[in-house]
């Protein structure tokens, strides 16, 4: 008596998928498409992915393009910014960082590694003499440091070119920087007169001229340097959202 | 044996995979290279020597592009190509579409390093590239695909030998990841800037859905490839287990692309998705040790190969360091733990626990295997392999123990708290306290890239070797033949 394979309703045999390769490669995708979508497409439908929460706004042309550069030097291989919710975190750093505060990195610079400490919320905790120098010459300011020393960005200028060009990019991707008067003035009601302003494309170039000489970032008023830029970043970093406003456990929930 | 060369109607394609296969050593010395440079910045900073190219921040992705596309990439072509013609019988579907995938994969590392030391990056781990590379890594990999995929529809015989299915599950993983994950948006058609698609909790979790399953299936599922075909022909005997390849293939293929979340736990990705992917982080042990298990297994009945044979040596403990890679990174992927460990050296640990143990081990060993047949000799010197064995272990595992021990210093460090309540340590206090780990993973770094140097140097003399044992063949015929 021949013995039958016992297998659900059907005699299924891997062999049928070792002889085609088209099946094979169907089912092949169809296996390695899951994990993705279930885990990726919800994060845009579920509502409580972004907190509700006031203050976070894009960056303005000055500090975008000092992101950009810290981009270019590869800080986020050393500096992570995510603060996680852990008592010696909030010792050290400050707040857990929240989803809110990163929805307009484009791309996000969480990072994945502290060989530097965490600069979530750096903004407003050194002065901008400190990073000047620190930037330019870690040691000098953290004699155990062992970053790299980054003497040219004080040197050069920073190139506004092309500012314009990069957010309209960023508008292109979903960042609420405005074009038109309508965008403006949903902006005006969405984060006031004085950021609108500075979101405003036409005005991009003006605007950063603006904010890097009121700021003097760097310290030296004989023009723009790309450490103006990179400074201006870091000190807005984590100020966005007055976490005095709201209870200790306001977004526990949303976790 | 492979086909000399007199021979007019070749009939395997053996000219990309010798190409592939040398370049792989190649990129191998200068990844590793790179590697240990950086490794060494972080011991001595001045070696950073204020120049923006060499810079930490700008040189690493030199070094994970080169090591893992570079090295890792081209072992894989080469391997694939080979793999898939002796498999199937048949010669690769076309040359020029062979030729291309090398020449275009040459320009993507090439060009990918010098951009990021011009400062042109993404900013994304292990997808720094801009996105006209990227464009072009999009179309080299279609033809692969192609290519590999059509080299199958033409076997002489209708099996599907196992090698190839995770061939194929690494080819189409990568186009489907490749692919999502770049989504950018340039900033005009003559700039390299380019800004992501998605933004903040949705673009970190299509990162690490890449960057985990960039492990997954480029350095993981493609070497289980390369693993099915080169143990079982340096061992001399079949396969441990049929029934296990095809559970654990189909098991690792569907598992993996659950498991990116675990590199996110903690922080601002939602509790459920960081959830998910540690359960799954945890199944997937089983799947990837029915890989190891099958692997080692297979040299049942043959032990003494290990003590014999430097090549073996070199296969098995691949499989051993993937074993252990894969259970280190489930138990990395619990909350609990991971608490203490991300962000730590404990993460680059494990990384090149499992990047130089299995990964460089196995292709060490299927290299050792694939030149000495793509070239018609032996291998030059048996006693340089055994070398090589020895200096990459060593290496390894003076790195892995340096970045344990630095990896949970740190994680202890940061966490630990005074008879007050206050924060014990400064985070410069642990920085200063890494830096003789860092000296220790540096001199690691430099045992193993010996090895590789020895490697490289092996393999131009055996080619050399392979070349003149040709020529001299060929003369031997062409006189026969005249005095015929």
């Amino acid at each position: 008596m021949i013995r039958e394979r016992q297998t659900m309703n059907f005699n299924f045999k891997h062999e049928w998928i070792e002889t085609n390769i088209g099946l094979m490669a169907v089912l092949t995708m169809l296996a390695i498409s899951v994990g993705g979508l279930v885990e990726i497409a919800p994060l845009f439908f579920i509502d409580k992915t972004i907190e509700k929460v006031d203050g976070v706004r894009p960056y303005t042309p000055l500090e975008q393009r000092g992101r950009d550069i810290y981009q270019r030097e590869g800080c986020y291989l050393c500096h992570s910014q995510m603060i996680r919710p852990f008592r010696d975190e909030k010792l050290r750093y400050g707040h857990y960082s929240l989803a809110a505060e990163s929805q307009y990195d484009h791309p996000f610079q969480w990072g994945s590694k502290r060989t530097g400490p965490d600069l979530a919320r750096v903004g407003g905790k050194y002065s901008n003499e400190w990073h000047v120098q620190h930037l330019t010459a870690p040691r000098s300011m953290v004699p155990e440091s062992v970053m790299p020393n980054y003497p040219w960005l004080s040197k050069t200028p920073l190139d506004i070119s092309d500012i314009t060009d990069r957010m309209e990019a960023l508008r292109k991707v979903g960042v609420p920087y405005s074009l038109t008067e309508a965008e403006y003035k949903a902006n005006v009601a969405r984060f006031g007169e004085t950021v609108a302003k500075q979101l405003h494309i036409p005005n991009a170039q003006q605007s950063l001229i603006e904010q890097a000489n009121f700021g003097n970032y760097d310290g030296d008023r004989s023009g723009i340097s790309e450490m103006d830029a990179l400074v201006a970043y870091l000190q807005v970093l984590g100020t966005m959202v007055d976490f005095n406003k709201y209870k200790d456990d306001a977004f526990v929930n949303d976790r | 044996m492979a086909v000399t060369t007199y021979s007019g109607a070749e009939q395997y394609n053996f000219e990309v995979v010798k190409k592939f296969a040398v370049m792989s050593i190649v990129w191998a010395v200068v990844g590793m290279f790179v590697g240990v440079y950086i490794a060494s910045e972080l011991a001595w900073p001045l070696l950073n020597f204020d120049s923006p190219y060499i810079s930490f921040g700008r040189f690493r992705p030199v070094h994970t592009t080169s090591v893992i596309f570079g090295f890792g990439g081209s072992a894989l072509f080469a391997t694939s190509y080979y793999v898939v013609q002796r498999t199937c019988q048949t010669r690769l579907i076309s040359d020029g579409m062979a030729s291309f995938t090398f020449w275009g994969w040459m320009a993507v590392i090439a060009l990918a390093d010098v951009s990021y030391m011009l400062g042109y990056t993404q900013s994304r781990e292990y997808a720094e590239m801009e996105w006209p590379i990227d464009i072009l890594i999009e179309v080299v990999w279609v033809t692969y695909l192609i290519l590999f995929v059509g080299t199958i529809m033409r076997r002489k015989q209708p099996h599907i030998y196992v090698a190839n299915w995770f061939y194929v599950s690494f080819i189409l993983a990568t186009a489907l990841l490749h692919t999502f994950n770049n989504l950018a948006m340039p900033i005009n058609l003559f700039s390299m800037k380019s800004y992501s698609l998605f933004s903040g909790v949705q673009d970190a979790m299509t990162q690490w859905w890449y960057g985990h399953n960039a492990v997954g299936f480029f350095l993981t599922a493609a070497f289980l490839g390369m693993m099915y075909y080169f143990v079982p022909k340096q061992a001399g005997r079949p396969i441990y287990s049929y029934r296990l390849s095809i559970v654990h293939f189909w098991a690792l293929s569907f598992m993996y692309m659950w498991v990116g979340g675990h590199h996110l736990h903690w922080t601002a990705l939602p509790d459920w998705t960081s959830s998910l992917a540690a359960a799954f982080s945890i199944l997937l042990l089983m799947p990837s040790w029915g890989g190891m298990i099958n692997g080692i297994m297979t040299l049942s009945g043959a032990w003494d190969k290990l003590r014999t044979d430097p090549v073996m040596r070199f296969m098995i403990v691949a499989l051993s360091f993937y074993g252990m890679s894969t259970f280190e990174g489930p138990m990395m992927s619990l909350k609990e733990v991971n608490a203490l460990s991300h962000y730590t050296d404990w993460t680059v640990g494990h990384v090149h626990s499992g990047a130089l143990g299995w990964v460089a081990m196995i292709t060490f060993g299927s290299l050792y295997h694939m030149m000495p047949k793509l070239w018609d000799t032996k291998m030059y010197s048996r006693k340089l392999i055994e070398w090589h064995f020895w200096l990459a272990t060593i290496g390894i595992v003076l790195y892995i123990v340096a970045m344990w021990i630095s990896g949970i210093t740190q994680g202890l460090m940061w966490r630990a708290f005074d008879e007050f309540g206050n924060l014990q340590y400064s985070f410069v206090e642990s920085v200063a306290a890494m830096h003789p780990f860092y000296a220790m993973r540096a001199i690691g770094g430099m045992f193993f890239l010996t090895g590789a140097v020895l490697m490289a140097f092996n393999m131009l003399m055996t080619i050399r070797q392979g070349k003149r044992e040709s020529a001299a063949l060929e003369a031997r015929l062409a006189a026969k033949l005249a005095h015929a």
